[in-house]
This record gives C-alpha cells, structure tokens and sequence, in this order.
C-alpha cells in the first residue's frame, strides 16, 4: 500500500520532481571540478558537447527525415574557427563566430539542396566533410603555406562551464524550438511533405531555417572542442568520428524525442572515452553494429522502449491485483 | 603565337606554361576517359541499388575498397593478377550483398511504414555498415598503401603516353557496362527487374519473386564495386581509406547522370573521369573534390534530374 502512494506523489508532482533531477544534474555539474580531477571534466566536458550534436541533429533530421550525414562538418569550421581566431579574438567572440559560419554555410547549402528531394540532400550532405577538408588545405597550403595550427589550451574548468552553458541553451532553445510553430511544421514535413505544403507551410524555408539552427549548435560546439585537441590539421578537424557517434546517439536514444538523444549521448560518449583506451581497434565495429541493430529492432530508440515498458508494468500490475481478486472470486 | 601577341601584358614563361598545358590537354582527356570507365562501373552499381532496391548505398566505396585489398592479398598468397582477382572479387561482393540485403534490407522493409521512412533507415543502416566494413578493414589490413600495380607498361599512341593497364581496365568496364546494360534491357529476368524498380506490388502480382529479385540487384550493384575494386588496383595502390573518396565519386555520378539511370551514368562517369583528369593536370590534385562539389551543385540548382534522368 505504501508502494502505492509513491507512485501517486510521483503522478502528482511529476513536473516539480522533473526540475528538481535537472538541477541535481545541474550542481553536480558545476560542482565536479571540485573532486573530479582535471582528466574527469575533460571527460564530462565531452559528454556535453556530445550531447549538444546529438540533440541538435536530432532535432533537424530526427523530425524532418531528412538525414544529414554531415555533422563533422559543421563541427570542423567550428573547430577551425577558433584555430584560425584564438590569438586575434576573445573566446566569447569566437563561440559567435563560429555559430555564424556553420550558421551561414548551412543556409547556402540548404537553398541549393532542401528545395529537393531527401535523397538528394543526404547525397551532398554525406561528401561535405570531405569537400570541406580539401579545400581549407588547398586555401592553407597557398595563403599560409603551412598545414596545420597549434592551439593554445585552456582552463578546463572554463571550458566545463561553457560546455555546459551550451548545451544547458541548447536544450532549452530546441525544447522551445519543438514547441513552436516551426517545430510543428518541421514534424508535420517528417509526416507528410506535400500534405503539409497544402497546409500553407512554406517547406523550404522551414526546413532550411532548421537545418542552419542546429548546424549552428554543432559549430558552437567545434569551437569548444578544439582546446582540447591541442594541434589541429584537416583530417583531425573534419574527421568523420564527429558525424558518426552524434547519429548513433540520437538512433540509439530515439531521434524523435528531446531527451532520447540526451540519453544517447551520455550512454555512448561516456562508453567512448572509457573503451577507446582498452579496445582501440574494435570499439568503432562494435558501435557499427550497435547502429545497425538499433535501427534494425528499436527503430524508435530507447525512447520508443519507454511507453512499452511502461504499459508492460501496468499490465503486470493490474494481473497481480486482478489476479488477486480473481481468485477471491474463485473461492467463493 | 599571334593571339600571345596581341596580349604583352603575359610574360614569356607564362605564354610557355599556357601552351604546355595546352598540349596535354588531349593526353589528360584520354587518360580521363579510361578512367572515366572505372567511375561508370561504379555508378551503374550504386544506380542499380538505388533505382530498384531504393538503398541509397552510402556502403559501395567499401565494397571498392574491399575488392581492392582482396586484391593484394590474392596477388601476395596466389600469385593472382588483378584481373583474375576481379573475376574472383566480384562473386564474393555478389554474396555479401545478396546476404545483406535479404537480411538486413528485407527486414527493415518490412517493418517501415512508409516510403520515405524505409529510405531514411536504409541510408542510416548503410551508415552503420560503412562503418564496420571499413574499421574491419583497417584490422586486417592496417592503413597503408598495399602495392598491387600490374601491367604498368607505356604505350605510346598517337602522340600520348597511355599505360596498359588503364587500357585493359576500360575495356573491361565498357564490356561489363554493356553486359548488365544488354542484360537488363533484353533478358526476361532484366524485364522482371525493370518491373520491379517501376511498381515493386505490380510486379508481385504478375509472379515476380520480389525479395529474390530485390537481393539479386543489390548483388549486383556490389558485384560491380568488386569488380571496380581490383579494376582500379591495377591502376593505383589501393589502402583502406579509399572507400569513402569513392562512395563521393559514386554519388557524384550517379546525380550527374540521374538517379536510377544506368546509361546515364556510365556516360557521366566518362565525363567526371575527363573533369578529375584536367583538374588534376592543369590544376591541383587536392581540388578535385571541390570541383566535384561545384558540378554537383550547378546540377541541383539547374536539372536536378541529371543527363538522362526521368522527370
């Protein structure tokens, strides 16, 4: 009986339990320098990040259905742009900077692609990393004569912190974003395309507009993954590691919801960084399959698994109590 | 000379610079033509899978690459020239992407509600297995480049030096490009496969075997990347990170030539095989990308549907 009423006031105050856990998450964030150690907020810090492409990607592709092959592209100008800036520029400044280029460089490819169909958007997304990296080498290679850039670390506690800014506005903003108009739009465009342009939605324009939001987040985020990189040439910035685990992540924790791919990305980033070291051949296979089984047997991600799960325990509830009465009735 | 003339602005070196690249130029379109076959063959893979199976097969660079690699292990264990390895190759492919379909594919297919869904989940499956494949590789086979050139030997022709094995490979893919194209226009089971990639429920009902039919493409498609494979080991040194360049290609062409069209994309294989050739000549090597990238988008903005696409 007394089980019972837990889950009553778990009903009850369901959303003053829910802010209370994220501020919990929240202290222990900006508390864990404290005991952590500096190699543990290097590691949370990627957490973070992690979870900022995951969402983000989830919340253009994971809607849409237009697949984006491409977040390690939008996360290398990122992390170009501080290469390039860091010794002209403050932080703050950069963090806009880079913002703005993936920002501008998603919009331009959005008008050419999005127009289409989505084959031909996961078509030119999927070589971009590669067209990106041969071209900044081309441009370094005449311009500055060099390949390559050194970038200066920084305080990793700083860096902690402002990881955590982004993706705590991140969240916020896509949360917002889902809950808008355009968050309609860009669901009932996953839904059904022509039937939502004969609902008066401009489609282009709102998958572009989306599409530019969250490569933003993702360049945001290369410009706080580049300090910990240390040296940088173009096959590290645009390696496609960075478009790989954001997908994974988001499939694996359920592309359509919020906090699936926050889920996902905690799961596989922290796995990351814990296997990387022991399995260094045979942790990127392993994640391979994963993808593939996830989409194979959980097409909704661990997200899609929680509904069920929760219908299986009331379903087990009711047959105890039922159960309990039936034989009550047995009996008698 | 005269037309330097009326320019002195142009020093001597670059009037001299200017018309040594103008005399490779015809050099660089031939050699770009027989490697232009290669990149057809590729395409005609990838169009297939798509046109029929609708799997947008980010996977076929790999299987290029797996072929390749094969190659060199065949030629240091066997004592095999890549052309025989090709022959070998490519039934393994067919295998391989037979079983990958009639798993992996079918299974998806029948769970995906809709269309659009099943090409969404499909393309993320072939994410993943691009991801296997190629981490596999690089276990096996380590990162460097694996030495498989054959008959390098210079021909000289009508002014230009050609090598043999460029020759022996375009032939072998123009051969091949007609078999499967002949294949599928005049054959009962090509007429079966056309019916399918048309109206996949249509043809069902007409006694079609649909799943074996879709399978067998999908074979076929990585048939023809195996065969690619070890066409382009004769050429060049293939390592394990070629696959994803080729994917690019791949993808390039069969947009150029329109989706599901195979004609059209061995002739816009010919085409971006003279493109990459000049850039490289006259140009830079590292750019061929980048042009790729600004064909490709002249081509959405302006025909989407590519050369001999469908409307």
């Amino acid at each position: 009986m007394k089980k019972m009423g837990l889950i009553q006031l778990f009903r009850r105050n369901r959303k003053l339990l829910w802010a209370g856990f994220l501020a919990l998450i929240l202290i222990f964030v900006i508390t864990f320098p404290l005991y952590g150690g500096p190699y543990n907020v290097t590691v949370l810090t990627y957490v973070l990040l992690y979870v900022v492409l995951a969402v983000s990607w989830a919340m253009f592709s994971g809607t849409t259905g237009y697949m984006s092959l491409a977040p390690a592209a939008f996360v290398g100008l990122g992390i170009y742009s501080m290469a390039i800036l860091q010794r002209q520029l403050p932080f703050p400044v950069i963090i806009v900077v880079g913002g703005l280029v993936s920002f501008a460089f998603a919009l331009l490819i959005g008008l050419v692609t999005l127009r289409l169909r989505g084959i031909y958007f996961a078509i030119f997304t999927f070589g971009l990393v590669i067209f990106l990296s041969e071209l900044i080498q081309y441009l370094e290679t005449t311009i500055r004569g060099a390949h390559g850039w050194a970038i200066i670390p920084m305080s990793y506690t700083m860096l902690l912190y402002t990881a955590l800014g982004l993706a705590v506005v991140t969240v916020l903003a896509i949360y917002f974003l889902r809950r808008s108009r355009y968050g309609l739009a860009m669901l009932s465009i996953g839904g059904n395309e022509e039937a939502a342009a004969h609902m008066g939605i401009n489609t282009t324009m709102v998958k572009v507009l989306g599409f530019a939001i969250s490569s933003m987040f993702m360049g945001i985020a290369g410009v706080l993954l580049a300090p910990e990189l240390i040296y940088i040439n173009t096959n590290i910035a645009f390696s496609t590691i960075y478009s790989f685990m954001p997908i994974l992540m988001a499939v694996f924790g359920g592309m359509g919801t919020l906090y699936g791919p926050v889920v996902g990305a905690v799961v596989f980033a922290y796995l990351e960084t814990m296997i990387r070291n022991e399995f260094p051949r045979y942790f990127l296979p392993g994640f391979g399959i994963t993808l593939v089984v996830v989409i194979l047997f959980l097409p909704t991600g661990i997200a899609g698994l929680m509904p069920v799960l929760r219908e299986r325990l009331g379903r087990l509830r009711a047959k105890l109590w039922k159960g309990g009465q039936a034989e009550q009735h047995a009996n008698t | 000379m005269s037309f330097w003339a009326a320019c002195p602005c142009v020093t001597q070196r670059a009037q001299q610079q200017v018309s040594i690249m103008i005399e490779r130029v015809p050099q660089l379109i031939v050699t770009g033509i027989l490697q232009g076959g290669i990149y057809g063959l590729l395409a005609m893979g990838l169009t297939l899978q798509y046109g029929v199976c609708r799997v947008l097969n980010i996977t076929h660079g790999e299987f290029v690459m797996l072929g390749g690699v094969l190659t060199y292990t065949l030629g240091i264990n066997l004592g095999i020239n890549p052309l025989v390895s090709a022959a070998i190759t490519g039934p393994i492919m067919f295998v391989i992407g037979f079983l990958l379909h009639i798993t992996l594919f079918r299974a998806l297919k029948a769970r995906s509600p809709a269309q659009p869904v099943f090409e969404g989940s499909a393309l993320l499956v072939a994410f993943g297995i691009m991801y296997v494949i190629l981490y596999i590789a690089q276990i096996g086979w380590g990162g460097l480049r694996l030495p498989t050139t054959w008959l390098a030997v210079k021909v000289v022709f009508g002014g230009m030096t050609l090598f043999l094995n460029q020759i022996v490979a375009f032939a072998v893919c123009v051969v091949l490009g007609v078999a499967v194209y002949l294949f599928l226009s005049r054959s009962r089971l090509g007429r079966a496969i056309r019916a399918t990639a048309e109206d996949p429920a249509t043809a069902g009902l007409m006694g079609v075997n649909i799943n074996i039919i879709l399978a067998f493409c999908f074979g076929l498609g990585a048939l023809l990347a195996g065969v690619a494979g070890p066409l382009s080991a004769m050429i060049t040194n293939p390592s394990t990170s070629i696959g994803f360049q080729n994917t690019v290609i791949a993808l390039i062409v069969v947009t150029l030539g329109g989706l599901g069209s195979v004609p059209g994309s061995f002739v816009a294989g010919i085409i971006i095989g003279i493109v990459s050739m000049l850039v490289i000549g006259l140009w830079q090597p590292i750019l061929t990308v980048p042009v790729y990238y600004g064909i490709l988008m002249i081509l959405l903005l302006v025909r989407p549907t590519g050369l001999l696409g469908k409307r």
